[in-house]
């Protein structure tokens, strides 16, 4: 019995060496080790023998069954494997081919800049308010300390509608409007679109500003550096230069423009900059306490400071972008650029 | 405004550089533009004198001129005929460079050397004197280098002077300011002439007919004058800031104008009739030929200068040609007034031009400065022109205005700025801008204001002049300490944004058009008579006429923009616009402004693609996108209604949107006709949106709803109807059922042709049914189906199928 189990054990490996696939194994397993196997049917005549080689062919005979069971696992395993990397290998496909683009759109880059702005006054506890863009000559001159016949009114070329209405020059109107409704503290930014009699490559008769006017108890010039100081880092970087310029604006007084250092020269002068090595950005001062009146505040009681910017000429600093028509011209591959 | 630097050096040292000062002035409010050096490239022009001058020997138009310094001679070959022996010229030597490009070269002209050229003042850049040779005055240096002896080496800043400080618009005001930053005294420029005594009262009167626009007019009279051209330095300085010279007694009036702002005017004295001078408004009707020859109308509000009979000058905005300085002129009578800048400011408006002194009088000038400069320019001019001043002043000056003191409490400054600045520093910064400041009591100061500071009227004027001095870049940097704004994000704003997120996420791109369009922009909707829309709010002075109405639609912006990009071969286009319109409101003096969301697809929904395919976009891709966006912002309650009735949608395939029985915009294929009225090829799909009225529907809060526990169940079923009958009815027609477990149902189906018969369609439908408790059997569903299936049957005729 012991030469039939060897023999059994050597045919079993030499079989299995030469098996390539699957159903090769599962068939030499079942006529080994199957039910009927030829080593299950050895197995079965243990008890024909006498006690003493009972045991220790009994042994044996397990040991060579767990053996070829562990062999013939293996062995599929083996084949499994290869069979799994030949497939891999057939699948491979060219990973340089273009993928499936979802089609996306864009906001447009005035939008973009906008949201960037309310997102860093919004931080600061800005809400945002919009008013009318035809507007009455008392709020976007009169109530703002600008009589008619003043000079700032020929700073300002402004579209008509009749002697009294006109198209807003500035957002300012808005400051107005807000304190007529409420009483400080306020806190708001009020973004629009604005008209001016202007076309050129860098005049647009319609273009964007954000206004922004704080009013409470104890509000100093101090406040209007910090506020606006955070806002220039954020919107221009951390490290970016700023400067605030005595400047003059009928409804805020002082007054103060700031400015940025050039980013396309450093500062040392070039043709962006006029040579100055300074960008305009932003026009801000504390509320003239003749605004005050028209609204019926009390400018010993309460101060606070207004600041205006234009979205056209911040996104045109951002992106380098040389012309304000191209806002308005909406060529496709303007927009899909930002 | 120009400004010398040179010049300014006459009334305040300058001990720093170009970028310095320039950083100095800026900082305190004179935004410096520019800063341009002139006067380079004359090193190797020198003064020569003219020795003698001798007939070319071998050409009749030439001359061989031998011309010296007090080293050199030089023989030059000239063609100019103005030169004499004894004269000073600008010798260009070999080598020299000049501003057109002509380099010199030692050369022979005709047989003759030439040892240079002596230039003209065109040849030089320094005028537009082409005739002759430019003669310097006898008084330069020989030798010289011509940027020297004419003080060209200069640098011109070009300076932005805001308007509430006319004070700045002269060199001596721009001198002020850096005296007061750099902790100087102005030198004034000193005068030696008296406006003592009373010839001049025997000679002449000013009569003010209307002091109120007219509070000042101080006159002197120059006998005797001579008229002829400036000497070079002054026509140099004045050239060099963009004034021309004109004559001695002219460029006098500018010189001093640009020194200390007050404009002067110069009359002809023999041309005024009865020798007198009276100041009144304009009579109705008048008219009037300024010194530009042009005739001019006048009205009964504008102030006029007139002689005894008839008007000589616009007042302070320009004299007439009755009265100029001319070539034969003997007698001066110089004017130099305040008039009431208001006024003044019409008066040009009105007239339609500016110069130089209305600029000024219409900002305000130094009405306490008038006689001085009065003086100053009749002894430039007695000096220039070889006259004689008269003795005495006229100074016409009822009521002497009197700046009013302005009290300033050192708190304020504080209160405002958020630094503190002591009382001693406050006092030394006003003092420096000449400020009269007196102390009241601790912490209160009283300051009085100079005449030429007229834009100081309140505390809140001198504390704005405290910071400036002190420099804003002193103030320190802190953030508010109140609340922040307790007010949430505006809704319509939160909707705006999902709005645009929503539809560039469908491929849109946002577009920003203008507000204004051209009055005929509409045409292409065809809009009926009654259209509201028709009603367009009118410029009154636009730009051009094709932007000289406010738009009352959105949908001409987006077909422009259509067209620019079709026109630019970009062919597949998804565009939005989400902006104003402004539509007319019945007795109201504003517009109704309102926000329309309105958006445009046309072309393939894709570029093409190695692995997918394109096709066209089409209706049910502008509908999706719009579906999609009320599912986003939960506006409920939306159908879509089949319309005929909007012009320039194709009848066949728009539709209305509705908000429960309001209107609230339409989607559509553009009508072919209004496509042909834009020049728009091919077909193009509209959606136009009361974005208000959708904010209104939109339901802000989100509520969660469990995740079913037990799974759904569907069934499909397959109808065959009319093939008129509407999608939309028959959903709605298993909905009425109220099947409790009616989860969702999906129209996965259209489908027309063999077999189904003619004139109808077959449509499949998925449908989920779910119970929240349980899992249904089947049983159950089957009863729930059949009841769906043989409800359609009975409402719509229809034959189940397969």
């Amino acid at each position: 019995m012991k030469e039939e189990l060897e023999k059994i054990r050597e045919e079993c490996q030499t079989f299995l060496a030469l098996a390539k696939t699957g159903p090769e194994i599962s068939d030499i397993r079942v006529r080994v080790l199957g039910r009927k196997g030829i080593l299950t049917q050895l197995l079965k005549q243990l008890g024909t023998l006498p006690e003493d080689e009972r045991k220790e062919i009994g042994q044996r005979a397990n040991k060579i069954k767990e053996d070829l069971e562990a062999r013939v696992e293996e062995c599929l395993r083996r084949i499994q494997e290869q069979e799994r990397a030949e497939a891999l290998e057939r699948e491979k496909i060219d990973v340089t081919l273009p993928g499936r683009r979802m089609i996306l759109g864009r906001k447009h880059p005035l939008t973009q800049t906008l949201d960037e702005i309310i997102h860093i006054f919004s931080r600061l506890g800005f809400e945002v308010v919009e008013g009318p863009e035809v507007e009455l000559d008392y709020y976007n001159f009169e109530a703002l300390n600008i009589p008619k016949g003043h000079p700032a009114r020929e700073m300002q070329a402004t579209f008509f509608i009749s002697e009294d209405v006109v198209l807003r020059t500035h957002t300012s109107p808005v400051q107005v409007r807000t304190m007529e409704k409420k009483r400080p503290p306020i806190r708001v930014i009020c973004p629009g679109a604005v008209y001016r009699c202007d076309s050129d490559p860098t005049h647009s008769p319609m273009f964007h500003q954000v206004e922004g006017l704080l009013v409470d108890r104890g509000i100093t010039f101090s406040d209007l550096k910090g506020v606006l100081s955070v806002f220039v880092h954020q919107m221009f970087g951390r490290g970016t230069q700023l400067r605030f310029r005595p400047s003059f604006f009928p409804f805020t007084e002082p007054s103060a423009e700031i400015d940025i250092e050039c980013f396309i020269c450093g500062g040392k002068g070039c043709g962006v900059c006029s040579n100055t090595g300074w960008l305009e950005i932003l026009g801000s001062g504390m509320v003239d306490p003749a605004v005050y009146r028209f609204v019926g505040y009390d400018p010993e009681e309460v101060t606070g400071f207004a600041f205006g910017m234009g979205i056209e000429r911040i996104a045109m600093l951002k992106y380098g972008i040389n012309d304000i028509r191209l806002f308005f011209t909406n060529d496709l591959r303007f927009l899909k650029q930002f | 405004m120009k400004i010398s630097l040179n010049w300014l050096r006459d009334y305040v040292d300058i001990r720093m550089g170009v970028k310095e000062l320039i950083n100095l002035l800026t900082m305190g409010g004179l935004e410096v533009e520019a800063a341009t050096p002139t006067g380079q490239g004359f090193e190797k022009i020198i003064v020569a004198e003219i020795q003698s001058i001798r007939n070319h020997p071998n050409a009749d138009r030439l001359s061989l001129v031998e011309a010296k310094t007090h080293q050199e001679k030089f023989s030059v070959v000239c063609g100019a005929t103005n030169i004499r022996e004894g004269q000073k010229v600008p010798l260009a030597l070999v080598g020299a460079k000049l501003p057109n490009g002509i380099e010199i070269k030692r050369s022979k002209i005709r047989g003759e050397v030439s040892e240079g050229m002596l230039c003209s003042e065109i040849e030089l850049g320094l005028g537009q004197e082409a005739s002759g040779i430019m003669i310097l005055d006898p008084d330069a240096s020989l030798g010289v280098s011509l940027g020297e002896a004419l003080g060209l080496a200069d640098t011109i800043l070009d300076i932005s002077i805001t308007p509430n400080r006319p004070d700045w618009l002269c060199v001596i005001g721009v001198a002020r300011e850096i005296a007061a930053l750099t902790d100087q005294r102005l030198k004034y420029p000193a005068l030696s002439l008296s406006d003592a005594g009373s010839e001049i009262h025997r000679k002449t009167s000013v009569i003010l007919l209307d002091p109120d626009l007219c509070p000042r007019y101080a006159a002197r009279m120059i006998e005797g004058v001579k008229i002829g051209p400036s000497p070079n330095w002054m026509r140099t300085r004045l050239e060099k800031v963009g004034i021309r010279s004109i004559n001695n007694v002219v460029d006098v009036t500018n010189y001093v104008m640009m020194e200390c702002g007050q404009p002067l005017h110069a009359f002809d004295f023999e041309l005024l009739e009865e020798g007198r001078i009276v100041v009144r408004r304009a009579r109705r009707g008048e008219a009037f030929i300024t010194l530009d020859g042009v005739k001019r109308a006048l009205d009964e509000e504008m102030l006029m200068i007139c002689d005894g009979v008839k008007p000589v000058a616009v007042a302070g905005v320009m004299g007439g040609l009755n009265s100029e300085i001319r070539a034969e002129t003997r007698t001066v009578l110089l004017e130099s007034a305040y008039f009431h800048p208001m006024n003044n400011r019409r008066t040009s408006k009105k007239l339609g031009f500016e110069t130089e002194a209305s600029y000024r009088f219409g900002r305000g000038i130094d009405y306490g400065g008038c006689l001085n400069a009065a003086n100053r320019a009749a002894s430039m001019i007695q000096k220039l022109t070889g006259g004689r001043v008269v003795e005495g002043a006229v100074d016409a000056y009822p009521k002497p205005i009197r700046p009013a003191p302005i009290p300033l409490s050192v708190t304020s400054v504080n209160r405002i700025l958020g630094k503190e600045i002591s009382t001693k520093q406050i006092k030394a910064y006003l003092k420096n801008l000449e400020l009269d400041v007196r102390e009241e009591g601790e912490e209160r100061l009283s300051v009085t204001p100079p005449s030429f500071r007229g834009d100081l009227e309140r505390e809140i004027d001198l504390i704005e002049e405290a910071a400036r001095l002190d420099g804003y870049e002193n103030i320190p940097l802190t953030l508010p300490k109140g609340p922040p704004s307790s007010e949430e994000m505006s809704r319509e704003l939160i909707l705006e944004r999902k709005t645009k997120d929503l539809l560039i996420q469908h491929g849109y791109y946002e577009v920003v058009t203008y507000s204004f369009t051209a009055p005929l922009s509409l045409n292409g909707l065809s809009l009926s008579p009654d259209d509201p829309r028709r009603r367009c709010l009118p410029i009154l002075n636009p730009l051009t006429a094709d932007s000289s109405v406010l738009r009352t639609s959105l949908i001409p912006g987006l077909m422009e923009t259509a067209r620019y990009n079709l026109s630019h071969k970009n062919v597949n286009l998804r565009i939005f616009e989400l902006k104003k319109v402004y539509l007319p409101a019945e007795g109201e003096r504003l517009p109704k402004e309102v926000k329309y969301l309105t958006g445009l697809a046309m072309g393939m929904d894709g570029e093409i693609h190695w692995a997918s395919s394109v096709r066209q976009v089409d209706f049910y891709d502008v509908k999706g996108c719009i579906e999609d966006l009320f599912e986003f912002l939960q506006v409920k309650g939306i159908t879509f209604d089949r319309t005929e009735d909007i012009p320039y949608l194709h009848p066949g395939k728009s539709s209305k949107i509705l908000l429960g029985e309001e209107e609230m915009g339409v989607l559509g294929e553009v009508h072919p006709e209004a496509l042909s009225h834009y020049e728009i090829p091919g077909k193009a799909y509209l959606f136009e949106i009361d974005f208000d009225r959708m904010v209104k529907g939109a339901v802000e809060e989100r509520k969660f709803r469990p995740l079913p526990k037990f799974p759904a169940v569907h069934r499909d079923l397959s109808l065959v109807v009319e093939d008129r009958l509407e999608a939309e009815k028959v959903e709605g027609a298993i909905r009425l059922l109220e099947q409790p477990f009616i989860d969702e149902i999906n129209l996965f189906d259209v489908y027309r042709g063999i077999p189904v018969p003619q004139g109808k369609k077959s449509v499949s439908y998925r449908i989920r049914y779910q119970a929240g408790d349980r899992t249904l059997t089947d049983d159950e569903v089957n009863q729930y189906h059949e009841k769906v299936i043989s409800r359609l049957r009975e409402v719509f005729k229809a034959e189940l199928r397969g």
